[in-house]
């Protein structure tokens, strides 16, 4: 188990450097003068110039990514062009917003999820599956920032009910959360049911009931507990996905999260932090995504005997 | 003698192909939601091929200052925007860059990452490891953040987001195509290919790639719409195709500030890209359940 972990955490290594280098290439397609940015529209070209040599701006591409890299992994991500403050402090200044809303929409998403798909699956062809696989259908196929801005407009608007912006309360995220969760609802929803049904076909099934269990013994203690195989991966998964996703619905509730702030950094050519962010989010995302496969070893006993073994 | 065996062998193949599409279409058909899809997209298909037909573009871009934002009514369908622009016209004419963007990645991607998934799988062993971990890598960078970072390089245009939506999109269509590849690879006939001494990249496109195209048509149908969605939410931050052309999520992103005053504003260019993905969601469901009738449960 621990070599497992070990390995899975050194492969992160190889990962960065290629993330970097993708990251760093793409915002290298323009020309940037980081000096302009750090003094201002008022410097003087040579002060600029100066600036941009300092920064090693006037080495070429590899010899600064090299740099950077050797940076990195002592730790320091440096410092925004624009704001001049430190690239980890301003990504973490903005990553309990971004947390909140994921954590809070996967939470949703998995319990609206799993329930209608569990209704959906045990009452199949009913009324129940029906509308179940209709509202999935309909969640995934509008976009989570109009669905956002609907909503804003039923229950902050015309019912007056919850706050349309900002992050002061819980009820400024009721919003921002339902909205996000849609999509996992929809995903959720169909992956219950789909691994549902397949279970419920099982032997082992078929074997309870002819003991004579009850059925809902037989469906939640049977076949439910091995159909939530999946459902678990995915749900760490869309947590994972939605850490660096949040952009639309954030903008549309005016909630300062990592997302905006990489948009903002995009947008005034702020490399540092947008570089920082995105490998913070995707190291974020690995770690989600090793943590899934740990626990996955927990539930699923046929993968915890593979473990032991090895 | 050997040239009647190929000619029946081509006539053999033939009418093994007809049917497997005629057998196909007749599942598909059975699929109401399906046929729902199918009719909605090809509603909103011809909207975009007849819009300059149905309303002229310069109504979608003329401001009149006298007409701003004006509820629907029966001379602007859908009301009017901030601009006093008819937002009927906008969304008609906005069909056109929603699907360009829509199934222009989704065929670009699924080529390139096709092509590179299917010599990853048929080829396996170093070349397949060392390709995999890089997309792989990629892949950990949140993809939307990435099509926003090439859209930022590359400057805001309808091409540059649709490749932008392409690049970002190439390894998940690898990984869908490689693995549905490898589930062809292991089969005899493979190795008959093989053994017959055709070259590798002839057996990749004539015997591996259609054996595997199934899953394909199915997923980038779905991508599709997932795709739209993807544009539509770039041009909403501020990214994408610029205003005064019209674009589904842009005109969301002018409607922002005037949503709780004139929500009709908001409303009709969503429905609009919802539907368009909802048919396009519609449609890969039915297809997916036609060509593999086992996976219906």
């Amino acid at each position: 188990m621990g070599k497992f972990v070990l390995k899975r955490l050194l492969a992160l290594i190889p990962t960065i450097l290629i993330i970097v280098f993708v990251v760093y290439f793409i915002l290298d397609l323009t020309p940037s003068s980081p000096g302009q940015l750090i003094l201002g529209q008022m410097a003087t070209e040579e002060a600029v110039e100066a600036k941009n040599i300092e920064l090693g701006y006037d080495k070429p591409f590899l010899v600064r990514y090299v740099k950077y890299i050797i940076q990195l992994f002592q730790g320091d991500l440096g410092t925004s062009w624009v704001t001049g403050k430190g690239v980890l402090e301003s990504v973490f200044a903005r990553f309990p917003v971004t947390v909140t809303l994921s954590a809070g929409a996967t939470v949703i998403g998995i319990v609206i999820g799993v329930l209608l798909g569990i209704l959906a699956a045990v009452k199949q062809y009913s009324i129940f599956d029906a509308a179940g696989t209709t509202l999935a259908m309909i969640l995934a196929s509008f976009p989570a920032f109009w669905i956002g801005m609907m909503l804003v407009i039923l229950f902050a608007q015309e019912l007056g009910w919850l706050p349309s912006y900002g992050a002061d309360s819980i009820a400024h995220y009721i919003l921002p959360w339902f909205t996000t969760a849609c999509a996992f609802i929809a995903s959720q929803l169909r992956m219950t049911r789909t691994s549902l049904l397949e279970s419920i076909r099982m032997d082992y099934v078929r074997t309870a009931r002819a003991k004579g269990q009850k059925e809902s013994v037989v469906i939640y203690r049977h076949a439910l507990r091995n159909a939530l195989m999946p459902v678990v991966t995915m749900a760490g998964m869309n947590f994972g996905t939605l850490l660096g996703g949040t952009v639309t619905v954030e903008t549309v509730f005016t909630l300062n999260g990592v997302g905006t702030l990489i948009l903002t950094s995009i947008r005034s050519k702020d490399v540092p932090v947008v570089i920082g962010a995105i490998v913070i989010l995707a190291i974020c995302y690995t770690l989600v995504m090793l943590v899934v496969d740990i626990l996955y070893g927990f539930i699923d006993p046929q993968v915890k005997a593979r473990y032991i073994k090895n | 003698m050997s040239k009647d065996k190929e000619i029946v062998k081509a006539e053999q193949s033939k009418v093994k192909k007809k049917s497997r599409a005629q057998e196909t279409w007749r599942r598909f058909k059975k699929n109401k939601l399906a046929v729902f899809g199918m009719i909605l997209f090809f509603i909103i298909l011809l909207v975009t091929i007849l819009a300059d037909v149905i309303v002229s573009y310069d109504v979608s871009v003329t401001q009149v200052a006298s007409e701003r934002l004006q509820g629907p009514s029966a001379s602007h369908w859908f009301g009017t925007d901030n601009y006093g622009r008819d937002l009927f016209a906008r969304i008609v004419h906005g069909a056109r860059n929603s699907l360009l963007v829509g199934f222009g990645s989704v065929i670009i991607g699924v080529t390139i990452g096709g092509l590179l998934g299917a010599v990853c799988g048929y080829l396996g062993g170093r070349f397949d490891a060392i390709v995999m971990r890089i997309l792989d890598s990629i892949m950990c960078i949140p993809s939307a953040m990435l099509a926003l970072a090439i859209v930022a390089a590359l400057g805001t245009s309808l091409w540059n987001v649709l490749m932008a939506m392409t690049i970002s999109s190439v390894p998940r269509y690898c990984r869908i195509i490689r693995s549905s590849v490898l589930g062809v690879t292991g089969q005899t006939y493979i190795e008959a290919a093989h053994s017959c001494g055709t070259p590798d990249f002839q057996i990749i496109l004539k015997h591996v790639l259609p054996n595997a195209i199934g899953p394909i048509i199915v997923e980038s149908t779905m991508a599709v719409g997932s795709a739209i969605i993807s544009a539509a939410g770039i041009s909403f931050v501020g990214m994408g195709i610029q205003p005064p052309a019209p674009e589904w999520g842009a005109m969301l992103n002018e409607a922002k500030t005037y949503m709780t005053m004139y929500p009709y504003m908001v409303l009709f260019p969503g429905l609009a890209i919802g539907f368009t993905a909802l048919s396009m969601n519609l449609m890969g469901d039915g297809l997916r359940d036609a060509l593999d009738p086992k996976l219906k449960n």
